[in-house]
């Protein structure tokens, strides 16, 4: 068996953004203001990840592609 | 544009040319695990991107992360584990060393072992489905895997394997490049295991309002029994789009994995697939992916909530049905009517008739996909 994986770590945020969430998801789903961050991070984080994803495919590869597409009859 | 690989990258673990020449020559000396279909298949769909960002049989740290939070442990979204059972036996041989991955007799790819633990079939079910039935069809295959080791690692494919429908088989980075020759910036993957009726037609139809074309990608291999058959599903799409979509504005091509029946989890899965593929909707229905009533009808639309890093839109389509006061496929979104004038599109009683040899009514099934199946007799079902 090998060592766990620590699974979480603390940031820090302003004490007044971390009341203002608190009141922010009362009534709602989240059970945490950790919860909260968590989610809104994430998406965020994801976002900007699209944005630096790379190129699936060489120039050199694309044409063979397009080829057999054309073969199959795709385009 | 197409949507960005799941993770960030699409995986491409397929060696070409000499490399693959190598490989096939090096797999000679290596000890042979001999795999079934269902996970034979699995390593091509690995190799060639459409379980981006792994890139091989999953380790215990990601096998652990998937059941414990539905995420790997970079915290990218997954939940149905990728993995590959065996004997305690073949674990310890196998272990920090490669080895060779033959379907039917026949070497097709390299897997370099980096771990081998022993799971808990059936954790793995209870997480994977939420229930410990051994009626559910998912738990009863996950609880008839014999090895009671998983290994984990890298694999690299050398051999395409074979594909029936190979006219129909694209892969992730043939799908990115023909949506962008197509133009189409917006894609709505549609998932599906059976030949389509008026309710599946309307539903792609709903989705192609809005986007520039559809995906359609059904899932053959194995299945079920009473399912339609891998032919079946082929040929009755055939009929669907040649005669009822406009030309242009849909690609058709299968996808040959396992169904897990894993309702809400593995809807997730089919978009994260799909998502891989380039589609940037991904179209999720009336009971997703479920089996008998181990899920609720809209379950898999909550799933989605829990991952607003998915990368891929969820579009939550009602069920349509037939109702005799508008005359005319409608949802409940756009029928004011009442129980007594809506016919549902039954699959079973469409089933039912196909076997007899009957065309199912127009509001039901279009008759070119009726008769493609009626063609088929026996040969239509599993």
């Amino acid at each position: 068996m090998r060592e766990a994986r620590g699974r979480y770590t603390t940031v820090s945020i302003p004490t007044p953004l971390f009341e203002r969430i608190k009141v922010l998801i009362e009534g709602t789903g989240f059970t945490s203001v950790s919860q909260f961050v968590t989610y809104v991070l994430r998406e965020v984080v994801s976002d900007m990840e699209k944005q630096k994803a790379q190129a699936a495919v060489s120039e050199e590869e694309k044409k063979e592609i397009i080829e057999r597409l054309r073969s199959l009859g795709y385009i | 544009m197409v949507s960005a690989p799941h993770g960030g990258r699409l995986i491409d673990r397929v060696a070409r040319g000499l490399r693959a020449e190598r490989l096939a020559e090096e797999a000679n000396s290596m000890p042979t695990i001999d795999l079934n279909a269902s996970t034979a298949y699995e390593v091509a769909n690995v190799a060639h991107g459409v379980y981006s960002p792994l890139e091989g049989f999953m380790t215990q740290d990601d096998y652990e992360s998937v059941l414990r939070s539905s995420r790997l442990v970079n915290d990218v979204p997954w939940t149905i584990p990728i993995v590959l059972d065996v004997s305690e036996q073949v674990a310890k041989q196998a272990l920090n060393n490669d080895v060779v991955l033959s379907y039917q007799g026949v070497r097709f790819a390299v897997l370099s072992v980096e771990d081998a633990y022993r799971w808990d079939r059936r954790a793995f079910a209870e997480r994977v489905y939420g229930v410990l039935d051994p009626e559910h069809p998912g738990v009863s295959a996950a609880m008839a895997r014999q090895g009671e080791f998983l290994i984990g690692g890298m694999v690299e494919l050398f051999r395409e394997l074979p594909e029936p429908f190979g006219r129909y088989r694209l892969w992730p980075k043939e799908t990115r490049v023909l949506f962008e020759q197509l133009g189409w910036r917006t894609i709505a993957a549609f998932q599906t295991r059976n030949a389509p009726h008026l309710g599946h037609e309307f539903v792609i139809k709903s989705a192609l309002t809005f986007t520039d074309g559809v995906f359609v990608n059904p899932l053959v291999g194995w299945k079920k029994k009473g399912d339609f058959t891998d032919e079946a599903i082929v040929r009755s799409y055939e009929a669907l789009l040649t005669h009822y979509f406009p030309k242009g504005s849909y690609v058709f091509s299968v996808l040959r994995a396992p169904m897990y029946y894993a309702g809400p989890k593995e809807a997730i899965h089919h978009a994260i697939m799909r998502k891989n593929f380039g589609a940037t909707h991904f179209i999720v229905g009336r009971d997703h992916a479920g089996v008998g009533r181990y899920y609720g009808p809209y379950d898999a639309w909550k799933a989605f909530e829990e991952f607003p890093d998915l990368g891929v839109t969820p579009l939550f389509l009602r069920e349509f049905f037939y109702c005799t006061k508008c005359k005319a496929v409608v949802n409940e979104k756009i029928c004011p009517h009442d129980d007594s004038a809506r016919v549902r599109i039954s699959g079973t009683e469409i089933r039912r008739m196909i076997t007899q040899g009957q065309r199912p009514p127009d509001y039901m099934m279009r008759p070119e996909v009726a008769d493609a199946l009626i063609a088929m007799g026996e040969r239509a079902f599993i």
